[in-house]
């Protein structure tokens, strides 16, 4: 089952790009791929059964066996949800992308597909190989994708992602090699924990460079300026959940002494994000900037729930990157949407939009509010969960991090009064349309997920890890 | 006295041979329009039988013996090497198929385009190769090496209407020659210090006599590994490189990047496992300090290049500073990772220099960076191809090279070389950054860039050259997901070196 999510998206990439079909089948071949990937989510959802421990519909095929490398998928309440949120975005951006009528169909809707099997490969792998490997396939499609489909300044763009991203994820390599050779298998369900510091590093530095954690975030603001809309909101929704993947999965539960010891370093330089992301969000001239320095931020809160180590803290990282992988996703799509209109995304030249686009401002509007934790939304529950988790790590993380909040709402009401409210401005002009009907259909999933899961956050936090116990359950190793 | 000799054992190379001799027969007895059909032919199935018998030497010998008084070495680890370094052949005969035909080849002055000959230069040199990596002994180490050597001299200045080649060619002989001789000497002084030819013996003459921090012998060593050195194209002694690969024709390039490499790599494994044994202390060492030389050099160098073969040059000289790692690691895990990379390796590297091949006749003159832009949307397959290869050097996943690298730097690792990983991995980081500028030139140039390169009228698609692409794409990709059949191979060759 969990084979078959990874494989179908990897599958209609191989043909989308060789049957020579039309622009319109090509897109909606890849449209339905997606739709059935979230069919089979919805499917092993039905089926899984979050009171048990350990892996669910796991498969294993030896790859090679001198090193004990194998191909072994499987999920864990966590990764259920991860999985879950970014079939969702993703359809929702290979819709978007379907929308917008890129150039090169059968390339770009390929490549989108072949990004979903990758990602689905990286939140279900269980060898430390197989995750490395699906780790680095997702930047190939993502350096085409920005590189070819992007703005102007693409090409400096891919290079700072690409340099970036591949430095951190070879220092991983080296922490790969160093723990399989000395575990002796590269399994990840089958291999203890250690307590070596340097492997644990080389782990924390590529995932904090694919999150971004502050101080390793300079490729972002490039790259999701420069990128299509679409791509990303799934590179700051989704793709920087596979950080939060490998922190949880390996940095803190297969290095819990070395996780300890360096709780308090990762916790400032997360509530350094934390903030300075806030501030820069405030500060930034256009749609873009905002979301991606609030993404900044976003993953900062995250990581500080993370390294709270403990239950409210895993309970609230997880909900909450379910929540910010929607949010994000639906507020690039949304910045997507009115840079069409506007074509600019600096918010001086933008404003007064809500006069005569209903559509348009309740949905920036409602996503808005959940963005900024307005207390009943479901951001509002992760941030809490996350602020009660690290209060008991010292009552200081937890100023921080309310602060942050505050800082939150600042940013996000000047974006949303910025582009809606205020004078309309110059790029605005009186025939931008409304919302169109497909994008409604892009984007109200979308928003729909976010309110019900602002209805009943527990659905997340109270089943991520079976019988509500985080932290015995990564202390124990997920066993 | 005539020894006993192991026909069966000889039979890829008595192959080569045969294709060689009706290669060259052909070239003067046949009509001169056939010259070209025939060489092809004879050649192409001297290398199918080359892998033919190389898979059957390799399927009946289980146990490595020494043959022909012990000259001569009949195991699977030489079998493997011979079945990559024949497979090489068969493409690069492909991708030859089409070479003559290029704009610059003045046919007026004279008329022979030497078609007839250059294949047969290519069987000869495959055979040398044959040869080669199975050698058991200095003498015929040194034979295999001048044989396949001369051939390849030959072929880099067979395209004698251009200065390039001949220049290629010229700069190939000489520094070539050097690097023999210097291989010549250091055979010398080990013999000289321990009066022994056979690998096998002059471990056990070190052995018995002592020998082991023997000056004499420490310096034979240190030439040998030289002049090793200086084939695979390794820094230090990769100077002949960049100008050999650029101005040679591009399928003999090809060639050379691929099994030229592959036997001076394999060889190298074979003879300071074999022969100097007791010696780890200080090639290995050696070879840890070549690697990183090579790594630095053909990274950085390759950074700044804009002529596509040359940038392959060094990415060459690199990849040899890869293959080292392994060698250096001096473990069944190292012998492993060695034999497997060279067969990812070796098709991404045929199949980049094919790629160009294809450009080059397309545009009439040397491939540049700027001469690529938008090639992979003109031609999808070859343009996707090369993007693959260039991933694929790069260590990126979905490719052989992916775990190729992961393989010899878990070699390394295990042995030790934590500092010699780190080298490793730090290069592979700078190489991306030209690798994929290749990528970007494929792809991601702008339109108004695109108009710069006047491609008048694309000549017909050769077919030849595509199915070589194709070949090598799937060796490529397939090594990735085929990796336990392709380990197995390369653990029960590697098991029979006396690690």
């Amino acid at each position: 089952m969990t084979t078959a999510l990874v494989v179908l998206p990897f599958a209609g990439a191989l043909v989308v790009w060789t049957a020579p079909l039309s622009r319109f089948w090509t897109g909606s071949l890849a449209l339905l791929v997606a739709l059935v990937e979230v069919g089979l989510w919805i499917n092993v959802l039905v089926g899984f059964d979050f009171d048990e421990h350990g892996l669910q519909f796991d498969q294993r095929v030896t790859w090679f066996s001198d090193l004990d490398v194998s191909y072994h998928v499987g999920l864990y309440g966590f990764s259920l949800w991860l999985v879950g949120m970014s079939v969702v975005v993703m359809a929702a951006a290979i819709a978007y992308g379907y929308w917008v009528g890129r150039e090169r169909p059968r390339v770009y809707f390929g490549l989108m597909l072949f990004l979903l099997g990758a990602v689905v490969a990286v939140f279900s792998s269980q060898d430390l190989l197989l995750f490395y490997a699906a780790f680095e396939a997702m930047l190939i499609p993502l350096y085409v994708l920005v590189g070819v489909w992007g703005g102007p300044g693409r090409l400096g763009a891919t290079v700072k992602l690409v340099i970036y991203t591949i430095a951190g994820s070879l220092l991983m390599l080296v922490a790969v090699i160093v723990f399989g050779l000395s575990q002796g298998t590269f399994s990840l369900v089958d291999s203890g924990t250690s307590d070596n510091t340097w492997v644990f590093l080389g782990f924390v530095v590529a995932f904090a460079v694919k999150a971004p954690l502050f101080p390793f975030h300079a490729w972002l603001p490039d790259a999701y300026r420069e990128s299509p809309p679409e791509v990303a909101a799934v590179l700051s929704g989704v793709v920087s959940k596979a950080a939060v993947f490998g922190l949880l999965r390996i940095a803190i539960a297969k290095f819990p002494e070395p996780a300890e010891d360096f709780r308090v370093p990762i916790l400032v330089l997360a509530s350094a994000g934390l903030v300075y992301g806030s501030l820069l969000a405030f500060r930034a001239v256009d749609l873009r900037g905002v979301i991606a320095y609030s993404s900044l931020a976003q993953m900062g809160l995250i990581t500080l729930g993370l390294f709270a180590l403990n239950d409210a803290g895993f309970n609230g990282a997880i909900l909450q990157s379910v929540v910010h992988g929607l949010v994000s996703g639906t507020l690039f799509l949304l910045a997507g949407t009115v840079e069409r209109r506007a074509t600019t995304g600096e918010l001086l030249r933008l404003g007064g939009m809500a006069r005569g686009r209903p559509l348009l401002a309740t949905l920036l509007m409602t996503t808005g509010v959940i963005a900024l934790a307005v207390p009943g939304s479901a951001a509002f529950a992760g941030e809490f969960l996350i602020l009660a988790g690290v209060f008991r790590q010292g009552w200081a993380w937890a100023v921080v991090g309310a602060i942050a909040i505050v800082l939150a709402a600042m940013y996000t009401l000047r974006l949303i009064s910025a582009v809606l409210h205020t004078r309309p401005g110059s790029s605005v002009s009186d025939e931008a349309l409304d919302l169109r009907p497909a994008e409604l259909g892009v984007l109200v999933p979308l928003v729909a997920c976010l309110l019900a899961l602002s209805v009943w956050p527990a659905a997340i936090s109270d089943t991520a890890f079976p019988d509500n116990e985080p932290r015995e359950t990564v202390m124990e190793n997920f066993r | 006295m005539t020894p006993d000799v192991d026909w069966f054992a000889l039979s890829p190379i008595l192959s080569l041979l045969a294709a060689s001799g009706i290669a060259l027969l052909g070239a003067v007895l046949v009509p001169r329009a056939l010259r070209k059909l025939v060489g092809a032919t004879a050649t192409a199935l001297g290398f199918a039988g080359g892998v033919v018998f190389a898979a059957l030497v390799y399927a009946a010998s289980e146990d490595g013996e020494a043959i022909i008084e012990g000259t001569f070495a009949r195991d699977r680890f030489a079998a493997l090497a011979q079945i990559i370094v024949c497979g090489a052949g068969l493409l690069t005969v492909a991708i030859s198929w089409g070479e003559p035909t290029r704009p610059w080849a003045t046919t007026e002055r004279g008329g022979d385009r030497h078609e007839g000959e250059y294949f047969a230069l290519l069987a000869a040199a495959g055979a040398g190769m044959a040869f080669l990596v199975a050698a058991g002994d200095l003498m015929v180490l040194f034979l295999g090496l001048e044989w396949f050597s001369i051939a390849l001299y030959i072929l880099c200045a067979i395209a004698g209407e251009r200065v390039a080649s001949l220049e290629s060619g010229l700069k190939y002989l000489i520094v070539g020659s050097f690097g023999s001789a210097v291989l010549l000497f250091g055979s010398a002084l080990v013999y000289g210090a321990t009066g022994e030819l056979e690998f096998g013996r002059i471990a056990d003459s070190i052995r018995s006599g002592g020998l082991e921090d023997d000056p004499l012998l420490l310096a034979g060593l240190a030439m040998v590994i030289a002049g090793f050195a200086f084939k695979a194209s390794a820094a230090p002694f990769h100077m002949w490189t960049p100008d050999v690969y650029q101005g040679a024709p591009t399928p003999v390039t090809a060639f050379m990047s691929a099994a030229t490499k592959t036997v001076a790599l394999v060889l190298t494994l074979r003879v300071l496992v074999t022969a100097f044994p007791e010696q780890t202390e200080y090639w290995t060492i050696a070879i840890a300090v070549i690697a990183c030389i090579s790594l630095a050099v053909g990274n950085l160098a390759a950074l700044v290049q804009r002529d596509v073969k040359r940038l392959l040059a060094y990415s060459s000289v690199s990849h040899a500073g890869f293959m080292l790692i392994p060698i250096a690691a001096n473990n069944e895990l190292g012998g492993r990772a060695l034999l497997y990379y060279l067969i990812p390796y070796s098709a991404m590297s045929l199949g980049a220099f094919a790629v160009v091949a294809a450009r080059e006749r397309e545009l009439g003159s040397a491939v540049t960076l700027e001469s690529l832009s938008g090639f992979g949307w003109e031609r999808p397959l070859l343009g996707v191809a090369l993007a693959i290869f260039m991933f694929g050097f790069a260590g990126l996943p979905l490719t052989g090279g992916f775990v190729g690298k992961f393989y010899a730097f878990t070699a390394a690792s295990d042995a030790g070389w934590t500092w010699l990983v780190i080298v490793g991995v730090v290069a592979t980081a700078v190489s991306l950054y030209y690798y994929l500028n290749v990528v970007r030139a494929l792809f991601m140039r702008s339109a108004a860039e695109l108009q710069a390169v006047a491609v008048g009228g694309s000549p017909p698609r050769e077919w030849l050259v595509q199915g070589a692409v194709g070949a090598c794409l799937l060796v490529t990709v397939g090594s990735f997901f085929a990796v336990q059949p392709l380990i197995e191979f390369a653990k029960d060759a590697a098991n029979q070196l006396p690690f």
